[in-house]
């Protein structure tokens, strides 16, 4: 424990360089823009950026990468409070109270208290991580292929049994992710498989290029069609509200607490932070005193689920740098850029990058600091930017991701791809399939069927191995409860239903 | 999801589209499923071969599509996917953006885009030409600059740039 705290006071050394500064400066300030404007997000904005980093050092670049997703996260704030419109999913919940209190004309209150709480919810995550991540990563190094694919199992059947959308058409988008990912060459026998005698499947689906498109182009024809204007509430913050507002947030201690810790676990199971912001928001309706009074601009509404977003946000990085699991679409991304870089996440990166891993660790308590102060200065800006017609804008970030798709391989087939997903995306969104089980099983794929195909081989084609030992038995024993979730939850009920009236 | 409208549009129905993606998915597996038998599905002398992961994969897609399938049969047959003027607004971004995605394979990247901001801003956002023609030409140029220029990344460039030596 003692030496995490050495490693990570070498982290600050790190981070605190004036160059890495400047960078969390930067991504703070992109990030915001990506969080601002419609079609562009944490994880296609990431993706987007990603190219732009190869030159840098690791360490840098992740510094600026996720910098850049802290900055989406506060970005989507200030479209909700201000203009009724979420520019992100995890913020749809901010628009119930954060809107009704600036059309109250409390619009500086809602974004001081939706910055400090988000602030506070990636501030209680990054402490978190400090404390677990390094434990659950020496846990992990004695992880064989069994236990890996176990973990994988449990990450994505944790989807299916907590995402909103039927458990059907969560395992199929899922499915559909890793099919795409097996295309092309076949690791451990070199064969090419799927690609139907096609030149432009040798290389396989880069998640990427999905991400770009199923979230970006994708989100642009979803906009489109609700022909949306926008009509914002001004928006000023003087030094003055802001001290009132804080002055005020402490008496919400008890929902903050809870909020973090929905949104610490929601983020670590990758169930996200959409989820989790909407479960804090319910939670805090139905516990607090001013319960009746949500959705008529209360500033507690505004609290729970902007802390749960962040802290969600947040710790997915935890399973991201520990197992090589990422818990968020965006964490996904951030560790392919990883994979780029030439690190394999994981427990061993702790070993083998430590200055790496607690250079970032220690970016994530900085880049929120400099993140506070940033989005609390500068949110005028940002809302002017708003008020630039979406006619401008949607051409503008089609641009940006068609340059975006092209730079990740140097490819124009790849701009290609990027339509077909963003059709896909806008198609799937519209009947309910989740996107984020498809863009991770893209990312994971391989290592998946590689821990599988590993673990299958050393049982000689058993599937007993996976319940071979109490490690891999438990894990694999909790992700099938995770998985089969609505099923016990319909079984439950029956029982109850037939308990009742005996 | 939305709520039917009385009389106020129409267009193609949820149902509708919930059954034409399960099914769609439904043949996406079968293509998984096809192309794994390609390459073997078994066991071969060195463990699993390349079609045993995606072969269960596309078993699995397949059989929740149906699950999904039914699922759509049961939906409420008067809830609308969307109304058809919605969805002309949806074309009206994709179609230029299709044809914009065509053109960059010949004609680079930086053309086309001026093209799409231009009609973007003239068609759909009603703008004068000075506007116009200086968000379309400005952006391209921006990211010549930042891009090429400052992180030396190239983009694919058409006859254009290469008459201007670029």
């Amino acid at each position: 424990m003692f030496e995490n705290f050495i490693n990570l006071y070498h982290g600050f050394h790190i981070a605190a360089d004036p160059f890495n500064i400047l960078l969390m400066a930067v991504g703070i300030l992109l990030g915001v823009i990506i969080g601002v404007l419609p079609g562009l997000g944490g994880a296609n904005g990431v993706a987007i950026l990603l190219p732009l980093t190869f030159s840098m050092s690791p360490t840098s670049a992740i510094i600026l990468l996720t910098c850049i997703y802290w900055g989406a996260l506060f970005g989507g704030a200030i479209t909700s409070v201000l203009f009724n419109i979420p520019g992100e999913p995890w913020s749809v919940a901010t628009t119930f109270d954060g809107h009704p209190m600036a059309r109250n004309g409390k619009a500086g209150e809602a974004l001081t208290a939706a910055f400090t709480s988000s602030f506070v919810g990636a501030f209680v995550a990054v402490i978190m991580i400090t404390l677990i991540a390094p434990l659950v990563a020496q846990f992990a190094l004695q992880f064989g292929p069994a236990e890996k694919f176990a973990v994988y199992f449990l990450a994505f059947a944790s989807f299916v049994g907590m995402s909103k959308e039927p458990p059907a058409k969560t395992i199929v988008s899922m499915m559909i992710g890793f099919a795409l990912a097996a295309v092309g060459l076949d690791m451990v026998t070199g064969q090419l498989r799927l690609t139907f005698g096609s030149t432009e499947l040798l290389n396989g689906f880069d998640f990427l290029i999905a991400v770009i498109g199923l979230f970006g182009i994708g989100e642009i024809l979803l906009t489109m069609e609700e022909g949306l204007e926008f009509r914002g509430k001004a928006a000023k913050i003087d030094p003055r509200i802001v001290w009132k507002t804080w002055k005020t947030l402490p008496k919400y201690w008890a929902t903050s607490l809870r909020s973090c810790i929905i949104g610490c676990w929601m983020g670590i199971t990758p169930a996200g932070a959409t989820p989790a912001s909407f479960m804090a928001y319910g939670v805090a309706k139905r516990i607090s005193k001013n319960g009746k009074n949500f959705g008529n601009g209360e500033i507690e509404g505004v609290i729970a689920p902007e802390t749960a977003a962040h802290a969600a946000g947040t710790s997915a990085m935890l399973p991201m740098l520990a197992l090589g699991v990422p818990g968020s679409p965006t964490a996904a991304v951030l560790l392919g850029g990883l994979l780029i870089w030439g690190l394999q996440p994981g427990p061993m990166l702790f070993v083998e990058q430590s200055e790496f891993v607690w250079g970032l660790i220690a970016s994530m308590y900085l880049g929120n600091v400099v993140g506070l102060i940033l989005v609390l200065t500068t949110v005028p800006l940002f809302a002017s930017i708003l008020r630039i017609p979406f006619s401008i804008i949607a051409p503008v970030i089609l641009v940006i991701c068609a340059i975006g798709a092209y730079t990740v391989n140097n490819n124009v087939f790849d701009v290609i791809m990027m339509l077909v997903f963003g059709v896909l995306g806008y198609v799937l969104k519209k009947t309910n399939y989740p996107l984020a089980p498809l863009v991770l099983a893209i990312v994971l794929g391989d290592s998946a069927e590689e821990a599988f195909r590993q673990s299958l081989l050393s049982s000689g084609g058993s599937l007993g191995i996976f319940f071979s030992n109490g490690l891999v038995s438990t894990i694999m024993g909790i992700g099938l409860i995770a998985g089969l979730w609505p099923v016990l939850q319909i079984v439950l009920n029956r029982f109850r239903r037939v308990a009742q009236p005996a | 999801m939305q709520q039917a409208p009385h009389g106020a549009g129409s267009g193609p129905t949820q149902r509708n589209a919930e059954i034409g993606v399960a099914v769609l998915t439904l043949l996406f597996g079968l293509i998984v499923i096809y192309g794994s038998t390609l390459v073997g599905i078994g066991w071969g002398s060195d463990g699993p071969q390349a079609g045993f992961f995606p072969f269960y994969v596309g078993l699995i897609i397949c059989g929740c599509s149906i699950i999904n399938l039914f699922q759509g049969l049961r939906e409420n047959p008067t809830e609308l996917f969307s109304e058809w003027s919605q969805l002309g607004q949806v074309l009206r971004v994709l179609i230029p953006t299709a044809i914009y995605v065509a053109l960059v394979p010949f004609f680079g990247i930086y053309v086309p885009s001026v093209i799409l901001i231009a009609v973007f801003m003239k068609w759909l956002g009603k703008y004068g030409t000075p506007l116009t023609l200086a968000v379309a030409l400005g952006v391209p140029a921006f990211f010549y600059i930042t891009l090429e220029r400052w992180f030396l990344i190239p983009l694919p460039k058409g006859p254009l740039e290469a008459w201007l030596g670029l």
